[in-house]
């Protein structure tokens, strides 16, 4: 076949096209510029999108001996990932960028482009399985990514390669030491591409403006404190609320809910961050057909967050999921990925929690 | 794979001729730094100056005129930057700088610098859909304000569009009005047989005419006021210091004489092989337009436009059928930015891919890629359509 492999300069996606370019595929590697104006080195270990990592890439490449490119996606990245994370943001929901990006960049823009360009697949180093079509998760379950791809289509994943799945992430550094990859030790990429500082607060404040509100106590319904702006909260977060003093029964407060446009954030002790029902919205199922009307699953509302047993019921768009073991601190805007064991049934975004 | 890929990008580098391979490996080996007063420094400095005579033979200049540097660009820099401050320091009126949208960016971005760092004021002269200058438009600009204008820069020819600008005319007007002319004659040298006797600062490279990467010169009229832009050891008038690189000197010279030998009829065979070139692709993609097609153009640079397609598309599809060839200039670190050349002419961009040709060319590499450019326009215009669709 012939397989764009998607390189980001890590060490993932470069054994990943190893791995592919070993199992005899005419293999061609494609770096993807996201930022604009990229910064010309790593800060630490944040990021994925500097010079240096396009280097870091081009290098495995040039070890594979296969061609490679620089993909300039930086205007679409914007429109498709980053504005809508500030939008997401500014509506007081909190939204997954990496999921969003494997929905609208990698397996659509990218993938769109190279099946034009008459290549019959895309690989990427995401530790998650595909057998059979059905997108499970990987075998490293610290490491496993099979929640940010549960927003692939069928005819996505149909022309998606993981060749890392079936491997732990210790696996995978040792063989690409093992093959004379340079990114080998190559510290993993934490927090948000595109905010290299990892100060996403900052980030949103220095996008949105400040916009100073109250915080209000569930409890009692006062105002106890005040904010510069509801996008700088999620869901469940306790620190830098600045409350500690003004809360009359002493206990920890956390954010219980925001409400971006009469700009309050609402806080309440913890065990009032208890979830047991969600309605989520548009649902994608990744087989690409709709499971019964009503179903037992497990159901993951974070990209590491431990699965809860679920019961999900479907009704046109809509998909109600019912918590047996519930969860804390659910935000709107999160996606709702439900898995049948270890594989991905399908997802949908959060609208409601109760 | 192919074996070897047809090589159609000479004027991002073209291969170095023998002559040169064999005048720089017989220099590599041996000690002695042209300025050193020895027997070895003098056998450097000797190599040095027969390097030096060779170009200055080639371009109509004096010797003491050429001026080496490390390559075009910082040809083009010392030019721009260290004329325009000796021209302003000289008289503070003086903080004018005309130029083209059109040039290479070791032009244009040093005019940026000027503006930014130096109060310099920018004039732009237009160019129309062809490319080219009109010579009247630099003659009213400098008959209203010739008192208060450092330097003109303007090109020898477009490294994209190969668009010939009438640099005699031009240097002429400007000499007129008492101001300077740079030129950047890097594409031009290689092509065409110029006179830089005519400019007061003019721009080469090596490796674009079949010598090494990592040698130029700044020909500069031995009255040129010129200010240095480094500072070290005083080498070249004072103007460039650093340690003067013998056998780079040698394989540059090589080049050059043996360029100079063959321009007639290397021009118009490779000018022969463009037009083939440009027939076939317009045989297999009749929608394809010649950039600056009615311009006096270099004879080995065709800039092809395939409407509706993307150029990087169509690039990689090349790339992967063994036909190496360019989309604009192929300088912003592997992500192409729409051509700034282009847009100066108003021309759309779109679908734009830069073949040029050279010494090593044949008439099998123009076939191949005139094989070669259907499927791959096919192909690229419904990856262009497949992106668009979302």
């Amino acid at each position: 076949m012939k397989i764009l492999a998607a390189m980001s300069g890590g060490v993932d996606s470069a054994v990943a096209a190893a791995r592919v370019v070993d199992a005899g595929h005419d293999v061609t590697g494609v770096h993807l510029a996201l930022s604009p104006d990229p910064q010309q080195s790593r800060a630490g270990a944040r990021g994925c999108c500097t010079a240096e990592d396009s280097r870091d890439a081009r290098r495995a490449a040039d070890m594979l001996g296969i061609p490679f490119y620089i993909w300039d996606l930086a205007e679409r990245f914007r429109a498709d990932v980053v504005d809508d994370f500030v939008a997401e943001y500014a509506v007081g929901r909190t939204p997954n960028p990496c999921l969003r990006c494997n929905e609208k960049i990698k397996f659509a823009a990218v993938l769109d482009r190279a099946l034009a360009l008459g290549f019959d697949a895309v690989a990427t180093g995401h530790h998650a399985r595909l057998e059979d079509g059905v997108l499970r998760r990987s075998v490293d379950a610290g490491k496993d990514q099979s929640y940010v791809l549960a927003v692939c289509t069928r005819e996505q994943l149909a022309h998606a390669i993981f060749p890392l799945g079936a491997s732990t992430k210790v696996e995978v550094r040792a063989e690409a030491a093992r093959r004379g990859l340079a990114v080998a030790d190559k510290p993993d990429s934490h927090d948000i591409c595109f905010i290299a500082d990892g100060d996403t607060r900052g980030f949103l404040a220095r996008v949105l403006g400040d916009a100073p509100g109250d915080v209000v106590d569930a409890e009692t319904g006062e105002t106890i404190g005040s904010h510069a702006g509801t996008f700088g909260f999620t869901v469940g977060q306790r620190r830098g609320l600045g409350v500690g003093s003004a809360v009359r029964d002493g206990r920890p407060r956390y954010v219980l809910s925001i409400e971006p446009v009469a700009n309050t954030v609402t806080v309440g002790p913890a065990e009032r961050l208890t979830v047991r029902e969600l309605s989520a919205v548009l649902p994608v199922w990744t087989s690409g057909r709709q499971p019964a009307h009503d179903f037992a699953c497990s159901a993951q509302v974070r990209a590491h967050g431990t699965p809860s047993a679920a019961r999900a019921t479907v009704s046109g768009d809509r998909v109600s999921v019912h918590l047996i073991e519930p969860q804390r601190g659910v935000a709107a805007g999160q996606a709702v990925a439900l898995y049948d064991g270890d594989a991905v049934i399908g997802s949908a975004t959060i609208e409601r929690t109760a | 794979m192919p074996t070897d890929p047809v090589y159609l990008d000479h004027a991002s580098t073209t291969p170095m001729r023998a002559a040169a391979v064999a005048a720089m490996t017989a220099e590599l080996g041996r000690a002695g730094n042209p300025s050193s007063t020895h027997a070895a420094g003098r056998a450097a400095r000797r190599i040095v100056e027969e390097a030096r005579e060779a170009v200055a033979a080639a371009y109509a200049v004096d010797p003491v005129e050429v001026l080496f540097t490390a390559g075009g660009t910082e040809a083009d820099n010392l030019g721009v930057l260290g004329g325009y401050r000796a021209r302003a320091t000289a008289d503070p009126r003086r903080t004018r700088i005309v130029t083209t949208a059109i040039e290479h960016h070791a032009v244009l971005d040093a005019v940026r610098a000027l503006a930014e760092h130096d109060g310099a004021e920018v004039v732009i002269l237009a160019v129309g859909p062809g490319g080219v200058v009109d010579p009247d438009d630099l003659l009213r600009i400098l008959a209203a304000d010739a008192d208060r204008t450092a330097l003109v820069a303007v090109m020898w020819a477009n490294n994209e569009t190969g668009a010939v600008q009438p640099i005699p005319q031009l240097a002429e007007i400007a000499r007129e009005h008492g101001v300077p002319l740079h030129t950047d004659a890097v594409q031009a040298a290689a092509q065409l047989h110029i006179d830089l006797s005519v400019v007061d600062t003019a721009a080469l490279t090596a490796h674009k005419l079949g010598g090494p990467v990592g040698i130029g010169a700044l020909i500069a009229r031995r009255d040129a006021a010129l200010a240095p832009v480094g500072y070290g050891g005083g080498q070249e008038r004072g103007l460039r210091s650093g340690t003067l690189d013998a056998a780079a000197a040698a394989g540059f010279a090589a080049a050059v004489a043996e360029m100079r030998q063959g321009y007639a009829v290397e021009s118009s065979r490779v000018a022969d092989l463009r037009d083939r070139l440009v027939a076939g692709v317009q045989r297999a993609v009749p929608e394809a337009v010649l950039t600056a097609a009615g311009s006096p153009r270099l004879p080995n640079i065709a800039n092809i436009r395939f409407p509706g397609a993307g150029s990087d598309e169509v690039l990689l599809l090349l790339d992967a059928a063994g036909i190496c060839a360019a989309a604009g200039s192929a300088c912003t670190a592997g992500v192409s930015r729409p051509s700034h050349v282009l847009q100066a002419m108003a021309v759309d961009p779109e679908g734009a891919i830069r073949f040029s040709l050279g010494h090593t060319s044949t008439a099998a590499d123009v076939d191949a890629a005139v094989a070669a450019i259907g499927p791959a326009v096919d192909r690229g215009r419904a990856a262009r359509l497949a992106g668009a669709a979302r």
